[in-house]
C-alpha cells in the first residue's frame, strides 16, 4: 500500500541515536569510550576479577617488580608492595573506590544542583539575586579549602572527602541550570505552556528539562574528571580515604616511602588515575563536538 | 559605570561579611574546647581560664564576641597557633608572598604560552598543528597535578639530578627575607654572588611552576581556541571578508578583541582550581607558602591557624574573582551578565 510520505528519508533517527552516530565518527572518542567502559567494568566486577585478596600480605614476596621486569613473576602481574600485597588486585579495588565514589558524588551534586538551579531560575527579584550571588561566590572557593574545613570539623575519611567535593561541585550545576532556565523562560513554547495553565514546576519538568539533559551530561563529564582528581588528591594528602580503604591517591602516598626501591608503585596507580581522567575527558570532548555538529546539521 | 561600581562594592562587602561570619562560627563547630579553639592556648588553671574568657569576651553574648573578633581581625592581632604558639599574623605574612609568587608565575606562563597557541590553532583549525595542540591540551588537563609533580621529581631530581627537590633557594645563600618575594629579596640583599643566587632561585622555581602551569596552560589553549573559532564564524567577520580585508587585518581588527573578552571570566573561574593545585604542589615541593602551612595545620589539628588561614585564602580568591568580574563588565557593558567562554 502506497503511503504519503512528506519526508525523503525513510528512517528518522532520534536525537539520542543522532548523537551516537555523530560520536561514533570520531575514533579517538570511541577509544576513550571503550576505556571508560573498561574502568566501569573493573569498578563493578573488581571482587570477581582480582586474582588476590587486596589485603592479603604475602611476606615471601615483598616489593616484587612487575612481570615484565627481569625479577618479576607472572603470578603477581604488576608486582607487590612493601607489605607483599598484590598491586594488580589493589589497583582494581582502588579504581572501585575512586571511580565509584566519584560517580556517586556526581549523581548527588547533579540532582541537588539542578533542583536549586531551577529554583533560582524561576525566582526573581531580591531572593533570586541573593541565591545567585551566594552560589557564584561559593563557586570560587577552592575545593581543597572546603575539604580542609570539613576535615577539621568532622575528621578525615572517605565520606567526609566526598561531602566536601560534593559541596564544591554543586554550584556549577546551579549556575548552568539557572542560566539555561532564565533564557528558556523567555521563549514562546514556555509561554504556550503558561497559557495552558501549567505551574512553574510543570513547565520546568516537562518543557525545559528534556532540552537541557544533554547540556547537563556534558557538564557532568567535566565534573566527573574534577571529582576523580580531587578525591585522589585528598587521598594523597591523607585527608581522604584512610588505610583499610584502598584508594588510588592514598596508594600513591603510601608508595612514597619506598619510592627509591619501587618506582612502579608510584607510576602504576598514577597512570591509572591519569587514564581514567583522560578517557572521561576524551568522551566529554567527543560528546561536545557531537552535540555541536548535530545542532549544525 | 558608577552604578556598576556600587553594585560590585556591595557584593564585595556582603561576601567579606559572610566569610568573616563563617570563620567566626568555625571554632564552635570544631571539636574540643571552645576557648582553646578561639585562643590557641590550653588553659592550665581555673584562674587562667577565667582570665582568657574575659580577654576573648567569651563570657559575653555572641554579638559581643563577633564584634570583638572583627576588631581583632582589623587590629592584626590574629591570635597564636595551637601547636607552637607562634604569632599567626607574622606566619601568614611570611607565607603569603611565596604562594603569590607561585600563582603569578603559573598564570603568566599559561597566558604567555596558552593564548598565542590557542589563537594559532583556532585560526588554522583541522591541520596537523591544530590536531597536536588539541591532543596536548586534552592530555595536559587530564594530569593529576600531584602525580605529575612526583614524576618530575623522579626524573629530574632523582634520576638526572638536574634540579633541586624542595624549597625556594639554597640555604647557602644567606638571603634575608624582607618582602618574602625571592627575586626582590635577592635584589635588595647585599650578598656577593647575586647572579648565582638568581640562578639558584630560578632552578628551584622551574619544577613547581611547570607542574602547576601545564594544567592551566592546557585549559587556556582550549578556551582561546574555541573562542576564536566561534568569533571567526560571526556575521561581522564574513562582512569584513566580503569587503576584501586580508586575513591578518580581520584578525587584529575584529577577531582578537572579541575573542579575548570571554577568556577573562575564565581566568576568574579557573582561579579556584589553580589555588587548589598550588596548595598541593606547595606540599610536595616543601614550598613555604600558605597551602603547605594550612595542610600542616590540619595535620596538627591547629584550629586557630585553620580558621585564619581559611579566611585569608578565601578572601584573596573571592576578591580577585569579583575584581575580574567587575573589569569584564566594565570593559563590555553591553553584556547582560559576565558570560564566559565554553570549552
Amino acid at each position: 500500500m502506497q503511503r504519503f510520505n512528506l519526508y525523503q528519508e525513510e528512517y528518522h533517527p532520534s536525537p539520542l541515536i543522532n548523537i551516537w552516530l555523530e560520536f561514533k565518527r570520531s575514533h579517538i572518542a570511541l577509544g576513550g569510550f571503550v576505556l571508560l567502559v573498561l574502568f566501569l567494568c573493573i569498578a563493578v566486577l573488581a571482587p570477581l576479577l582480582a586474582p588476590y585478596d587486596p589485603h592479603l600480605q604475602n611476606t615471601n614476596a615483598i616489593l616484587l617488580p612487575p612481570a615484565w621486569e627481569p625479577n618479576g613473576t607472572i603470578s603477581h602481574l604488576l608486582g607487590t608492595d612493601g607489605l607483599g600485597r598484590d598491586v594488580f588486585s589493589r589497583i582494581m579495588y582502588a579504581c572501585r573506590t575512586t571511580f565509584g565514589s566519584s560517580l556517586l558524588i556526581i549523581a548527588i551534586s547533579v540532582f541537588i544542583g539542578v533542583s536549586l538551579g531551577a529554583l533560582a531560575g524561576v525566582l526573581s527579584g531580591v531572593r533570586s539575586s541573593v541565591v545567585n550571588h551566594l552560589f557564584d561566590s561559593i563557586m570560587s572557593i577552592p575545593t581543597l579549602l572546603i575539604a580542609i574545613v570539613i576535615v577539621a570539623i568532622l575528621g578525615t575519611g572517605l565520606f567526609n572527602a566526598m561531602l566536601a567535593i560534593t559541596l564544591a561541585l554543586i554550584p556549577q550545576f546551579v549556575h548552568q541550570t539557572r542560566t539555561h532556565v532564565r533564557s528558556e523562560l523567555q521563549k514562546d513554547y514556555v509561554l504556550l505552556d503558561r497559557l495552558d495553565g501549567a505551574s512553574s514546576m510543570r513547565v520546568f519538568v516537562y518543557s525545559i528539562l528534556p532540552g537541557m539533559v544533554e547540556l547537563i551530561v556534558v557538564q557532568a563529564t567535566i565534573a566527573l574528571s574534577v571529582a576523580i582528581i580531587d578525591i585522589s588528591a585528598l587521598g594523597f594528602l591523607g585527608l581522604g580515604a584512610q588505610d583499610p580503604t584502598i584508594e588510588l591517591g592514598a596508594m600513591l602516598s603510601l608508595a612514597l616511602d619506598v619510592a627509591y626501591v619501587a618506582p612502579w608503585l608510584i607510576i602504576l596507580p598514577g597512570m591509572c588515575i591519569f587514564l581514567m581522567i583522560l578517557s572521561i575527558n576524551v568522551v566529554g570532548e567527543g560528546l561536545r563536538s557531537a552535540l555541536r555538529n548535530r545542532l549544525h546539521h | 559605570m558608577i552604578k556598576l561600581f556600587v553594585r560590585y562594592i556591595n557584593l564585595m562587602v556582603a561576601t567579606v561579611f559572610i566569610l568573616v561570619f563563617l570563620s567566626f562560627l568555625l571554632p564552635f563547630l570544631f571539636p574540643g574546647d571552645l576557648l582553646t579553639n578561639v585562643s590557641g592556648i590550653v588553659a592550665q588553671s581555673e584562674e587562667q581560664r577565667l582570665a582568657l574568657e574575659k580577654v576573648y569576651h567569651l563570657d559575653k553574648s555572641i554579638f559581643h564576641q563577633f564584634v570583638f573578633y572583627v576588631e581583632s581581625l582589623i587590629n592584626g592581632s590574629w591570635g597564636v597557633s595551637l601547636s607552637d604558639q607562634a604569632n599567626l599574623f607574622a606566619e601568614i605574612e611570611s607565607a603569603v608572598p611565596a604562594t603569590l609568587e607561585l600563582v603569578a608565575y603559573a598564570i603568566i606562563a599559561s597566558i604567555v604560552i596558552g593564548i598565542p597557541i590557542g589563537f594559532i590553532s583556532g585560526l588554522k583549525n583541522h591541520n596537523s598543528f591544530d590536531f597536536s595542540v588539541v591532543t596536548f591540551s586534552i592530555v595536559g588537563y587530564s594530569f593529576p597535578v600531584f602525580w605529575l609533580a612526583l614524576i618530575f621529581i623522579t626524573i629530574f631530581c632523582l634520576q638526572l639530578e638536574w634540579l633541586p627537590i624542595s624549597g625556594r633557594i639554597d640555604l647557602l645563600y644567606n638571603v634575608p627575607m624582607d618582602t618574602g618575594f625571592v627575586f626582590i629579596d635577592i635584589a635588595r640583599s647585599s650578598i656577593e654572588n647575586k647572579s648565582a643566587a638568581y640562578m639558584d632561585a630560578l632552578h628551584h622555581m622551574i619544577l613547581p611552576t611547570t607542574s602547576v602551569a601545564i594544567v592551566t596552560t592546557a585549559l587556556f589553549i582550549r578556551f582561546t581556541r574555541r573562542s576564536i573559532m566561534d568569533v571567526m564564524e560571526k556575521d561581522y567577520i564574513v562582512a569584513a571578508k566580503s569587503r576584501g580585508f586580508t586575513q591578518s587585518q580581520i584578525f587584529f581588527k575584529h577577531g582578537l578583541k572579541n575573542a579575548l573578552l570571554p577568556i577573562l571570566p575564565i581566568l576568574a573561574l579557573q582561579l579556584s582550581t589553580l589555588i587548589t593545585n598550588v596548595m598541593i604542589i606547595e606540599t610536595i615541593f616543601s614550598w613555604p607558602g600558605i597551602g603547605r602551612w594550612l595542610i600542616q595545620a590540619i595535620y596538627q589539628q591547629d584550629y586557630p591557624a585553620i580558621r585564619i588561614g581559611m579566611l585569608v585564602v578565601s578572601l584573596f580568591v573571592m576578591s580577585l574573582t569579583i575584581t575580574i568580574e567587575f573589569i569584564t563588565r566594565a570593559i563590555d557593558p553591553a553584556r547582560e551578565r559576565a558570560e564566559s567562554a565554553a570549552l
